[in-house]
């Protein structure tokens, strides 16, 4: 058979803008950079409490500066979209089967933002 | 009983002829649809009275045999489930399914999906044989409805049209074959995931998802493939701690 098939070329840099659910996925693995940014931020505390109590403060200063809520803010927002873009798709990639049913899809969700609120009211009590 | 409902569409085909054409172009044909129509009915429309030079797939009209996939407005679709209504704007953009070659007009070269598909052995591995007299596998409808949901695939590809990550990598096994075998894996008579783990463990196989989630969004079959590579990779990963933690565990 003489064929000479057609192949269309996606471009490797753009092809996101192509569709919104790609642009929705891309909006949620952008957030990561702001995930990375924190934890180097948390390392970089770590580093500066090791330097003793000056350092540190002087760190803590530098968090209360406009450009340090600023990213805190940013990374609230990130990690809060990261988050709930993850619950949203839990009963896909944990479906729990409890006799012959599937166990329905917003009970798992409930049950991950019910564990997120607790540990968050832990985790703002006990620092308080 | 009312009088059925005419409305003139331009249909925009992507057309292409391996024996004359360097690329694909468009060609519009004017249609006059009835409301009840789908894509494929309109298509048909133009094969039978305006143009017999037209290329498709199409078997069976009712989304069972899986061959009708194309991309409608851009949309991964199958043209007998595209219902004319829902495209107000009377302009309606056909092309052939994404991601995979175009032999001529709207129908593309499968071969690709169909390789993968038979390299997951998409197929019952019995744990042990036995002899017909022994009697059937029996199943208990739990066990079944651990898995139906994936027999559902009609392997249309709209899943392999909507994903990005078979876009840029090519080499990626993909949605149906990876639910496919998902689908063996998870049914209890059968006994070949470690032949199947090979292939769909490995960074081309389900490692090279990253949850989109396209395929299940596009999917017309509610197959939900995204959520099968999901739990292939929980499972994956299991695998892994088991071995490189828990040596001694052997199965």
């Amino acid at each position: 058979m003489n064929s000479k098939p057609y192949v269309r070329e996606v471009s490797k840099t753009t092809w996101f803008l192509s569709h919104p659910r790609y642009k929705r996925y891309m909006a949620r693995e952008v957030t990561c950079i702001f995930i990375f940014a924190y934890t180097f931020l948390l390392i970089v505390a770590l580093a500066r409490l090791s330097q003793g109590e000056e350092a540190f403060n002087a760190f803590v200063q530098a968090l209360r500066s406009p450009l340090g809520v600023l990213f805190n803010v940013a990374a609230l927002i990130a990690a809060v979209y990261h988050s709930m873009s993850w619950f949203d798709v839990t009963p896909q990639a944990m479906p729990i089967q409890m006799g012959e049913e599937f166990v329905a899809g917003n009970i798992i969700v409930n049950a991950h933002y019910g564990a997120w609120a607790v540990v968050s009211l832990i985790i703002l009590f006990w620092g308080m | 009983m009312s009088e059925l409902q005419k409305r003139q569409i331009q249909l925009e085909v992507l057309r292409y002829n391996p024996e004359t054409d360097t690329a694909p172009r468009y060609q519009t044909y004017s249609v006059p649809c009835l409301e009840e129509w789908v894509v494929l009915d309109a298509l048909n429309y133009i094969k039978d009275h305006l143009d017999p030079t037209l290329s498709y797939r199409w078997s069976c009209h009712m989304a069972v045999c899986g061959s009708c996939g194309m991309m409608v407005n851009g949309e991964p679709k199958l043209a007998c489930k595209a219902f004319i209504h829902e495209y107000k704007e009377g302009q309606i953009k056909v092309e052939p399914i994404a991601n995979f070659p175009i032999e001529r007009d709207l129908v593309t070269s499968v071969e690709d999906f169909i390789t993968k598909l038979a390299s997951v052995k998409p197929y019952l591995i019995p744990k042990e044989d036995k002899p017909v007299s022994a009697g059937e596998f029996k199943q208990t409808p739990a066990e079944l409805k651990k898995f139906k949901q994936y027999t559902l695939c009609i392997n249309c590809m709209l899943c392999y049209a909507a994903c990005p990550q078979y876009a840029l990598v090519p080499e990626f096994l993909g949605p149906a074959a990876i639910s496919m075998a998902h689908r063996y894996n998870q049914d209890s008579r059968d006994g070949g995931r470690d032949q199947r783990q090979e292939v769909i463990a490995s960074d081309e196989g389900v490692w090279e998802c990253s949850f989109v989630g396209a395929c299940s969004e596009v999917c017309p079959k509610h197959v939900d493939p995204a959520g099968a590579l999901q739990q292939v990779k929980v499972a994956s990963t299991i695998d892994w701690y088991k071995e490189h933690l828990m040596p001694w565990m052997k199965k």
